[in-house]
């Protein structure tokens, strides 16, 4: 079987890996057992901040270090960057403070914890703000080389990770991994495939069944979900005609939103969104969420179906 | 109920074989702070909620709000002891469909009043269940568990300043200073300084128990009831893992299940003869 990790350990690595610039900070809020900081914590204490269980204070704790010259990097579940919405809005955004905020364990495939742990609605809202740069990676590597990536944006940035293991797509194709760039894993005319995260892996899975059915699909991991990759998209659509959008996130306001506010005002090609569709979760293991949700492998490919007898 | 002190213990270790059973089976869920409370959720079940376990959604019973609701196998446990869910139910924690969801939740189990699973909600939802209460002059109180990690959210502290401010007597919080939290031992992770003096100074009425001595448990409840004319809470001094030896005093099971191994050792440890 191919190599699984955790996106959650990716950023893990990437703190490490920071470390040689004295600027960059770590800030916890009782999870960094959990988001991985835990290891930078451990090799630099005096330069990680425990804010205890209060993630409002940890964001413009946050905001504080960055307009003082620091890079400060704060993770909690993604659910929980939630309480401090507001802050992340007007205490970071709106000044363009480069806080770098990680939310993992985001998604239904989080599992047993159940709902009141599963964000699905991340993705959206932290899309809504001005300045901030979204991103969901999709494996271990690509988390590490957009986290590397992040102290150059000079501007604040969410990313969501996964709790769970996914399989390791970038070994040896590091150099690919940019920020706003979205990755093609597979190239076909029929119908493209545009997919995050966790969701990411199991659209190859559908682009696989397609191809055994003669259907070509291209499949596209798109990392960065704010700046959107237009050009990209633009040249999906020229090619197939018909898109597919797969996120372990609310169908609304996520990539399946992203990438229909831009078909809508640039160009026309039948959509259909994979993603949760619109209610909360519930506890199970990962596997069995994808299912209940309806957003495994089987439900791209029949969304695939769909979008190519759209095509006009 | 009127139980016995030792009835109420023989109450107690039941709940705690469920506790560590469940979180056996699931491979996942939080038994050090369902060790730690279940005393004194026992004795407020077992002796003074007035709730019909036939009829959980009763408009006039008390409230019972686990606000560290990630602790819900100690909150099961409890429920099937009272008759609420069966002790067959406890076989769906954590499992698809199930009643008894990851974290409590009011959708899904008879019995629980509060959808918890983020730290910091349950005393600012205490606080309307009691203002209702008020204003329908009832007499049923709410009662809300607090973790002594969650009370670093700021949220805490808006509730507290609020209910001294409104004067609602009829709200009655437990902490359950079990001195652990999520990564690490709070002192670690947040100092807190003097508790009681903060609550004290939110306006509240204090006092201090062992959380682990029954005879403790029930004069602290005493005076969570006694107490009316102002927000009391009773601040629990307890053993995270209370009970399971291995698990006692240790952040590592904050989190985490046992082994086969360590199963078959807690089982021994709580008097409990696994076939
Ligand atoms: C708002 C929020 N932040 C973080 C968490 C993750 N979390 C779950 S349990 C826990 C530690 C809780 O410690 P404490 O309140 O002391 O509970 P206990 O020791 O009784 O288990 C944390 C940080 C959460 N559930 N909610
Ligand atoms: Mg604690």
């Amino acid at each position: 079987m191919s190599e699984m990790a955790a996106t959650r350990d990716g950023y893990g690595q990437a703190l490490l890996e920071l470390a040689d610039n004295p600027k960059v900070v770590v800030l916890e809020a009782d999870l960094g057992k959990s988001t991985k900081s835990l290891h930078f914590k451990k090799k630099y204490p005096a330069r990680t901040f425990s804010c205890g269980i209060g993630e409002q204070n940890m964001l413009l704790t946050g905001a504080g270090l960055a307009a003082s010259g620091y890079i400060p990097f704060a993770s909690t579940f993604a659910i929980f960057t939630e309480r401090a919405f507001e802050q992340m809005r007007n205490g970071v955004a709106r000044p363009n403070l480069a806080v770098h905020l990680c939310g993992s364990h985001g998604g239904t495939h989080t599992g047993t914890d159940g709902s009141s742990a599963q964000s699905i609605e991340d993705l959206a809202i932290y899309r809504t703000l001005p300045n901030v740069v979204v991103m969901h990676p999709s494996d271990y590597v690509s988390t590490l080389e957009l986290t590397k990536q992040l102290p150059e944006l000079n501007k604040p940035s969410y990313m969501r990770t996964a709790r769970n293991k996914t399989p390791v797509m970038y070994r040896g194709r590091e150099s690919e991994i940019v920020i706003g760039k979205g990755i093609t894993l597979r190239q076909g005319t029929d119908v493209a495939i545009i997919a995050c995260g966790v969701l990411v892996s199991e659209s190859m899975k559908a682009a696989e069944e397609l191809a055994a059915k003669g259907i070509n699909a291209t499949v596209v991991d798109m990392h960065t979900l704010k700046p959107l990759d237009s050009d990209l998209i633009n040249s999906l659509v020229s090619q197939c005609g018909a898109i597919v959008t797969a996120e372990d996130h609310n169908v609304i306001g996520g990539l399946g939103g992203a990438v229909a506010e831009h078909l809508v005002k640039n160009t026309f090609a039948p959509l259909e969104m994979v993603g949760v569709e619109d209610r909360f979760g519930e506890s199970g293991q990962s596997d069995e969420m994808l299912e209940v949700m309806k957003i495994n492998s089987k439900y791209i490919e029949q969304a695939a179906h769909r979008a190519i007898a759209r095509k006009s | 109920m009127a139980l016995s002190i030792s009835e109420l213990e023989e109450f107690a270790r039941k709940c705690r074989v469920e506790i560590v059973k469940m979180v056996y089976r699931a491979q996942a869920g939080h038994p050090g702070g369902s060790l730690s409370e279940i005393d004194l959720i026992s004795a407020l079940y077992a002796t003074r909620m007035r709730v019909r376990p036939d009829q959980p959604k009763w408009e006039d019973r008390d409230r019972f709000i686990l606000s560290k609701g990630h602790a819900s196998p100690g909150m099961y446990a409890v429920l099937a002891e009272m008759g609420f869910i069966t002790h067959e139910d406890l076989h769906s924690y954590r499992v698809l469909g199930g009643k008894c969801q990851g974290h409590v939740d009011m959708k899904w189990c008879p019995g629980v009043d509060f959808s918890a699973g983020s730290l910091g909600m349950g005393l600012s939802f205490g606080l309307g269940c009691a203002m209702a209460a008020r204003l329908d002059n009832s007499e049923r109180r709410a009662f809300v568990m607090l973790g002594d990690g969650e009370i670093q959210e700021g949220s805490v502290w808006e509730a507290a300043m609020a209910a001294a401010h409104h004067e609602v007597g009829n709200l009655k919080v437990i902490l359950d200073r079990n001195r652990i939290q999520n990564d690490d031992f709070c002192e670690a992770q947040m100092r807190m300084f003097d508790i009681p003096a903060k609550w004290r100074a939110f306006g509240w009425e204090v006092k201090e128990i062992d959380g682990h001595n029954m005879e403790e448990v029930m004069s602290g409840l005493d005076f969570l009831e006694a107490t009316n004319d102002k927000p009391s809470i009773l601040i629990a001094h307890t053993i995270k893992g209370a009970g399971v030896s291995f698990m006692e005093d240790n952040p590592a099971f904050h989190g985490a299940a046992p082994n086969d191994e360590q199963f078959a050792q807690a089982m021994a440890e709580l008097g409990e003869v696994v076939a």
